[in-house]
C-alpha cells in the first residue's frame, strides 16, 4: 500500500464528495428517465425530469415529523451510510484519479458486505415503527435478499478466480481493450447468474413482493415520512446507481468516461425494467425457490466453467 | 408515558381504556409558522405544489374518478401527482363523494396521521351539502365541520377533467401560500373534536392520532 500524506487524503476525500454528488444527481435523474421510459410503454408522457429532485425537497420541507424511537431515527441514516459506504470503495470511472474513490486491493469483499449494511439498519428501523405491514415487508425482503445473494456471491467468486484478484480496479483493468475482453463474453455463465440476481436486487416485478404497494402498502417504509423519507429517497437513488456501477465494473468492462458510464448503466437497468413490465409478481416462496434453483445452479456452473475452461 | 390529567396542554383520551392510554400519545398538535424568509417559504410551497402525493383511500363513490388520473388519457403524473398507499407519506386527501359516519372515523384517523402541510379536496356535491343523501341518517352533510377543506370540486359526479383542473387550482393556491388547512385544524381543534364526537358515538380511539 502506498503511503499517503495528509494532503493526499484531503484531496481523496474532496474527490469522493464530488463523486458522491455526481452519482447522486445521476441516480435521481435516472429515476426520472426510467419512469418516463415506462410511461412511454404505457402511452403516457410521464413525470418531468426534475420530479425526483422536487420529491426529495418536498419531503425535506414537510413541517411535521414524528418519531417511533431511536432506531426509527437511525434507520434512514444507516441506509444512507450503507449507500455512501458502498460507493466509497467502487472505482466509478476507470483511469480517472477524481472518480477512483478509495479503491484498494480487496475492496470487492468490503463492497459485498456494505451492500447488506443498509438493509439491516432498515430492518431494525422498520421493526421499531411497529406497523405490521412493515414487519411483513422486512421478513419478505430479507428472505428474498438471502436468496439472491447466493447466485450473486457465486458469480463474484467465479470472476475472482478468473481474474485472480479481489480488487475491482484490477478486474476492470483486465477487461480493457475491446468488448471481446468483457466478462459478459469471457465468462458469460457468471454474468448470467449475476444478472438474474440483479433482477432480485433491483426490486421490480417479478421480485417486488417485499414492497407490493397494492397488498402491503409499500412494506418496510410504510411509517417513514418527511425528512426520514427524503433521506431514504436519496439513498434509493444513490444505491441504485452504485449497484449499476458495480455490475458495470464487474461484468461489462467498466467505463472510461461519464457518457459511457451513463449509457452502460442505463442499458443494464433496462434489463430489469423490460422484465419488470412483462412479468407479474412472484410470491415470496416462489421467489426463494426460483433463486435457489436456476440462478444458484448457473452460479455453481460458472465456477466449474472457470476452473475447467478458463484457468486450465 | 405517565397518564396525566386533562390540562390545556394534553388531551384526555377518554375513549381509551386505562391500559390503552399508556400506549398512545396525549400531546396536543401544534400549529406551524411559515419559514421566516419569504423566498424559502415560496420555494418550499413551489416544491409542495409540484409534488402532490394523493392518499389512495377511496371514501365514497367518487373514488372511481381518481383511478383514470393515472391512465394514459389523463396522466396526472405530468404535474407531479402520484398515489401513495400510506397516509404518512401523502399530502393530499381527496374526499371522494359522500362520507358516511362510519367512514368519517377512518377519514379522521387517516387525516391526523398525515404530516403537515396537508391539503383536503372535497369532491362532488355530497361533502358540501349532502347532495342526494341530504336526509340520510348516516351521511355527513357539511364536511368542513369535521375536517378543514382547502378546495371544493362540485358536481355529481365531476369528471376526471374537472378533478385535474381542481388539482391544478390547488397547486396555484399552495404556491400562493393560501392552503393552511392543517393549521386551521390545530387552531380550532376543540371545535372540530366536539363536532366529530357529536356524530361518532363509539369513540374508541385517541383524541389525536399521532
Amino acid at each position: 500500500m502506498i503511503d499517503y500524506s495528509v494532503g493526499d487524503w484531503i484531496g481523496k476525500i474532496g474527490n469522493f464528495w464530488l463523486t458522491l454528488l455526481v452519482v447522486l444527481t445521476y441516480g435521481l435523474f435516472m429515476g426520472a428517465i426510467i419512469d418516463r421510459t415506462i410511461a412511454k410503454v404505457q402511452g403516457r408522457i410521464g413525470i418531468p425530469y426534475s420530479q425526483p429532485f422536487i420529491n426529495v425537497l418536498k419531503n425535506f420541507f414537510k413541517r411535521t415529523a414524528i418519531s417511533h424511537g431511536v432506531m426509527f431515527y437511525l434507520a434512514p441514516v444507516f441506509r444512507l451510510a450503507g449507500g455512501i459506504g458502498t460507493l466509497a470503495f467502487i472505482p466509478v470511472i476507470y483511469g480517472s484519479e477524481t472518480f477512483s474513490n478509495f479503491s484498494m486491493s480487496g475492496d470487492l469483499f468490503l463492497v459485498i458486505y456494505f451492500m447488506f449494511f443498509g438493509q439491516l439498519g432498515m430492518a431494525l428501523g422498520a421493526g421499531e415503527s411497529g406497523h405490521p405491514y412493515a414487519t411483513i415487508g422486512i421478513a419478505r425482503g430479507l428472505s428474498q435478499m438471502t436468496a439472491y445473494e447466493v447466485p450473486f456471491a457465486l458469480a463474484v467468486i467465479s470472476i475472482v478466480i478468473q481474474y485472480d484478484t479481489l480488487s475491482i480496479t484490477e478486474i476492470v483493468a483486465a477487461q480493457q481493450g475491446g468488448w471481446q475482453n468483457w466478462t459478459v463474453i469471457t465468462n458469460w455463465v457468471a454474468t448470467l447468474a449475476a444478472m438474474l440476481a440483479f433482477l432480485g436486487m433491483a426490486g421490480y416485478s417479478p421480485f417486488d413482493v417485499h414492497l407490493a404497494p397494492q397488498e402491503i402498502p409499500i412494506g418496510p417504509p410504510t411509517e417513514f415520512h418527511s425528512s426520514y423519507l427524503s433521506l431514504m429517497q436519496l439513498n434509493r437513488a444513490l444505491f441504485g446507481a452504485t449497484k449499476l456501477i458495480l455490475f458495470m465494473n464487474l461484468f461489462f468492462g467498466g467505463a472510461t468516461g461519464l457518457l459511457e458510464l451513463m449509457l452502460k448503466t442505463w442499458m443494464i437497468y433496462m434489463v430489469a425494467i423490460i422484465i419488470g413490465v412483462a412479468f407479474p409478481r412472484f410470491r415470496v416462496d416462489q421467489t426463494i425457490r426460483f433463486f435457489f434453483k436456476i440462478p444458484t445452479l448457473i452460479g455453481i456452473m460458472s465456477i466449474i466453467y472457470v476452473q475447467m475452461v478458463l484457468t486450465s | 408515558m405517565i397518564k396525566s390529567l386533562s390540562t390545556e396542554d394534553t388531551l384526555e383520551n377518554s375513549g381509551l381504556t386505562e391500559e390503552e392510554q399508556l400506549l398512545f400519545s396525549n400531546a396536543r398538535p401544534k400549529a406551524y409558522e411559515p419559514y421566516p424568509i419569504k423566498a424559502v417559504e415560496d420555494f418550499a410551497n413551489w416544491c409542495r405544489a409540484n409534488s402532490l402525493w394523493i392518499l389512495a383511500f377511496g371514501t365514497g363513490c367518487g373514488a372511481i374518478e381518481l383511478r383514470p388520473l393515472m391512465t394514459a388519457r389523463f396522466d396526472a403524473s405530468r404535474f407531479g401527482m402520484a398515489g401513495r398507499p400510506t397516509p404518512r407519506q401523502s399530502s393530499v386527501f381527496i374526499i371522494g363523494g359522500y362520507a358516511s359516519v362510519k367512514t368519517l372515523k377512518r377519514i379522521i384517523r387517516s387525516y391526523e396521521q398525515m404530516q403537515g402541510p396537508k391539503f383536503v379536496i372535497a369532491l362532488g356535491i355530497c361533502p358540501i351539502n349532502g347532495g342526494m343523501y341530504f336526509d340520510s341518517y348516516n351521511t355527513i352533510n357539511r364536511f368542513d365541520q369535521y375536517i378543514p377543506v382547502d378546495l371544493y370540486i362540485t358536481g355529481c359526479m365531476p369528471r376526471p377533467e374537472v378533478l385535474v383542473a381542481g388539482l391544478m387550482e390547488l397547486q396555484n393556491k399552495i404556491k400562493a401560500g393560501e392552503c393552511d388547512g392543517a393549521n386551521r385544524y390545530v387552531e380550532n381543534f376543540d371545535w372540530y373534536k366536539t363536532n366529530q364526537k357529536k356524530v361518532i358515538k363509539k369513540w374508541d380511539m385517541p383524541d389525536y392520532n399521532w
